[in-house]
């Protein structure tokens, strides 16, 4: 009984040094030092918000460069991050992935079967991937710049421009911020 | 040399770095030597003013385990009441509702026992309330007891002969404050600077580039993030855990979060050499562990950087690995090294989906949590090792013809019965939980198909996400394959029970031994004394742990991962 008492008055204790002071400090901090207060980093298009940086969106218009498929809620659900959970053996995973292949062939003519790079027709970790590989937003250029009729060329130094290069230039792999990208596409193209 | 396994060489190697010199310090705060966070000496005494407690009380271990004991199950209680009223209780901005009794059952079971299982999605299943004062508050006191734990087993087995082991209470608030709450905030801190949500506002709501709704969960992530992490707990604030772009964001944060599941409990393989001045043990140790997760980093960077040879029929790209449950930020190789770090320590928190990678690398994970020390959770993940090295002892002691000794105690047939039984009672819950579950999948399609189907995935791999689930339960880690549906009453109290029964049992058992040798009388070492820290006995260990652990599981591997692989 005795060590009853003390275990509910430390745990008392324990509950103002760690849910209120530890958490207190980390979160005055947060008001000066975070990228938005504490709450998560937005991006805008003229002035408007437009998307959180580091979640991914759901697109699909050919205007647009597109992120990598995603199993959170019914696509790129910010409030319900998920993945497919499929083995790598499942036979109607494999199925699944063929169908997105093909339909990745037909909103894009002109690559080959071989070009279509893997992540994009695999499911992310989290449903909200915001990137995508480099060699995944090139194979996109030809698709996005018909469809806005602007110069191929433009695309791709705009694309160039986005790659994020490894930290450092050593560690882990180059990436480009889908949202990002497409806020500077069509920044570019009102020009 | 590319750049993925460039960071994944980077991060081992300060891992190892960073390590030492915190095992010193740690080694020196349960020595109650000076240490530059002597400045915390207040506050630790108001704590222990406020809560009615004598750190200087010595204590038997048997009251140091009834003390242990009492407070787990007040945290039991106190974690069911939250969770089961959250939604009337403030810091709800998402008016998300109370969890059902089953499922607060297993989720404060889960925190209690530092398992940090989740049969909710983060997102839905709590409030900004039960985050903290339940699920953060018990990263830190659950992690905390476990080093106490150990901090108590160190000073039993460093004493000459003594009949007390410390006190539990203070050893537990000194792992609070001199070790968990300084290192989560640089964590929290640093994170935070990254773009980790830490403040109270509900949802945002967001109109996306081609015009629909996109609402996304924030909060108070950082402070969660931090601990999760450092502790060993791995029970994420969102429900992909760090794989989150919130939750995880950058490469950078990545690496510092990978590192710091490591961290301490290598650390504390190191403290325990230096606490008793016998830093040849203390590396040996390391050394055996730290060689068995290099095998499970090379298997697993190996397996996910190839890629699915199924995918690769398929003709298209696939140049960047298994990406499958991946983000591109961390890429496959990050991934791999993560997934062995996270089921080598108890630590569970994943950066991709385990249930879609590479079936052997399924297998590496699952083995280390049934072998459950390879550095382990935060103190008791070298208690685990303690237990194969008394074993060790023993056996070494009958093959060469001498007493059993181990730091100048005789180890007796008591001992011995104590640490057989630990040994042995992890692969028993393991296996009898499997097969249960096997067989109501195989026998009573009907009662499973009333609890959702519970597998998301055929074959071999459907048996696999039983498995490993039983797995991570009895390990206490909480990662899962996750696509078995769990949070059903049939997982949520099957796996409460096995999550209980791998906590306690083992952490009475070794306490008890601890105890024992304490109490005996000293035997000056001699010419003929065994060795134990020696190469040679490094390996003896490692084969015992192989042979006692791994091959029990051999049989269930084989018709789960093993299977699977040679399927493909």
């Amino acid at each position: 009984m005795k060590n009853l008492i003390k275990s509910l008055r430390i745990t008392i204790v324990f509950c103002i040094v760690f849910a209120v002071g530890y958490v207190l400090v980390l979160w005055v901090f947060a008001q000066f030092a975070s990228p938005n207060k504490g709450n998560a980093e937005v991006v805008t298009l003229h002035g408007k918000v437009v998307g959180v940086a580091n979640i991914g969106q759901q697109f699909g218009k050919d205007i647009y460069f597109w992120g990598r498929p995603s199993c959170a809620g019914k696509g790129y659900d910010g409030a319900s991050s998920g993945a497919s959970n499929k083995g790598v053996t499942n036979a109607k995973y494999l199925k699944e992935v063929e169908v997105r292949v093909d339909s990745f062939l037909v909103r894009h003519p002109y690559l080959k079967r071989k070009d279509v790079p893997a992540e994009m027709v695999t499911a992310s970790g989290s449903g909200l991937d915001p990137d995508i590989t480099p060699e995944s937003a090139y194979v996109q250029v030809k698709r996005v710049a018909h469809a806005r009729g602007m110069n191929e060329s433009v695309v791709k130094d705009l694309v160039d421009k986005h790659v994020q290069e490894p930290l450092f230039g050593l560690f882990g792999p180059a990436k480009v911020n889908v949202l990002k990208l497409n806020i500077a596409l069509d920044e570019a193209s009102k020009k | 040399m590319n750049t993925e396994m460039l960071g994944v060489i980077v991060q081992v190697v300060l891992m190892i770095a960073l390590s030492y010199p915190l095992g010193k310090y740690i080694a020196k705060v349960y020595k109650g030597e000076k240490t530059w966070l002597d400045f915390m000496k207040p506050l630790e005494k108001l704590m222990f003013r406020l809560s009615g407690i004598n750190p200087d009380e010595e204590m038997s271990w048997k009251q140091f385990l009834k003390a242990m004991l009492t407070v787990n199950l007040l945290w039991f209680v106190w974690g069911i009441l939250l969770l089961v009223c959250q939604g009337v209780l403030p810091l709800n901005p998402d008016g998300n509702i109370g969890q059902t009794f089953h499922q607060a059952f297993n989720t404060s079971i889960s925190f209690m026992v530092n398992c940090n299982l989740q049969h909710y999605s983060g997102e839905s299943g709590l409030t900004y309330f039960t985050q903290l004062f339940v699920v953060m508050l018990f990263q830190f006191i659950t992690a905390a007891t476990g080093m106490a734990v150990m901090a108590g087993i160190m000073k039993a087995l460093a004493a000459k002969s003594t009949k007390t082991i410390g006190n539990f209470w203070h050893y537990l608030v000194l792992s609070c404050t001199r070790i968990l709450l300084p290192l989560s905030l640089v964590v929290g801190l640093f994170l935070i600077t990254q773009g980790v949500p830490m403040g109270f506002n509900g949802k945002a709501n967001i109109t996306t580039m081609e015009g629909s709704k996109q609402m996304v969960s924030q909060g108070p992530a950082a402070a969660i993030v931090a601990i999760k992490q450092l502790g060993t707990n791995g029970g994420g604030f969102f429900g992909a855990n760090s794989a989150h772009p919130l939750e995880n964001p950058t490469y950078l944060t990545n690496m510092v979060e990978c590192l710091a599941i490591l961290l301490i409990p290598m650390a504390m393989t190191f403290a325990f050499g230096f606490y008793i001045n016998r830093k040849k043990l203390g590396y040996t140790i390391f050394g055996v562990m730290l060689f068995a997760v290099l095998v499970g980093i090379s298997v697993n960077v190996y397996q996910e950087s190839h890629g699915n040879p199924r995918i690769e029929q398929m003709g298209i790209a696939q140049h960047h690995g298994s990406m499958e449950g991946k983000e591109v930020r961390f890429g496959a190789a990050a991934t791999g090294l993560w997934s062995v770090a996270t089921t080598a320590t108890s630590n569970g928190s994943v950066n991709g989906m385990h249930d879609s990678m590479m079936p052997l690398s399924g297998m590496v994970e699952m083995l280390n949590m049934q072998i459950n020390c390879w550095f382990g959770g935060v103190g008791v993940g070298w208690m685990n090792y303690f237990t194969f090295l008394i074993i060790a002892v023993f056996i070494s002691g009958l093959m060469v013809g001498r007493t059993p000794e181990f730091l100048c105690k005789k180890v007796e047939a008591r001992e011995m019965k104590i640490a057989s039984i630990i040994a042995l009672i992890h692969p028993l819950i393991i296996l009898t939980g499997t097969a249960l579950a096997t067989y109501f999948f195989i026998h009573a399609p009907e009662f499973v198909a009333k609890e959702g189907g519970w597998l998301n995935n055929p074959g071999y791999h459907g048996m696999g996400e039983m498995f490993y689930e039983f797995t991570s339960s009895a390990a206490n880690n909480g990662s899962g394959f996750e696509g078995l549906g769990d949070n059903t009453p049939f997982w949520n109290i099957s796996t409460g029970i096995v999550m209980i029964i791998g906590r306690y049992l083992p952490i009475i058992g070794q306490v008890a031994i601890a105890g024992l040798l304490a109490g005996k009388q000293y035997v000056p070492e001699s010419s003929g004394t065994l060795k134990t820290d020696t190469g040679t006995f490094g390996v003896m260990t490692f084969v015992v742990i192989v042979i006692v652990a791994a091959l029990s599981f051999f049989p269930a591997q084989a018709l789960s991962t093993i299977a699977e692989h040679l399927s493909l």
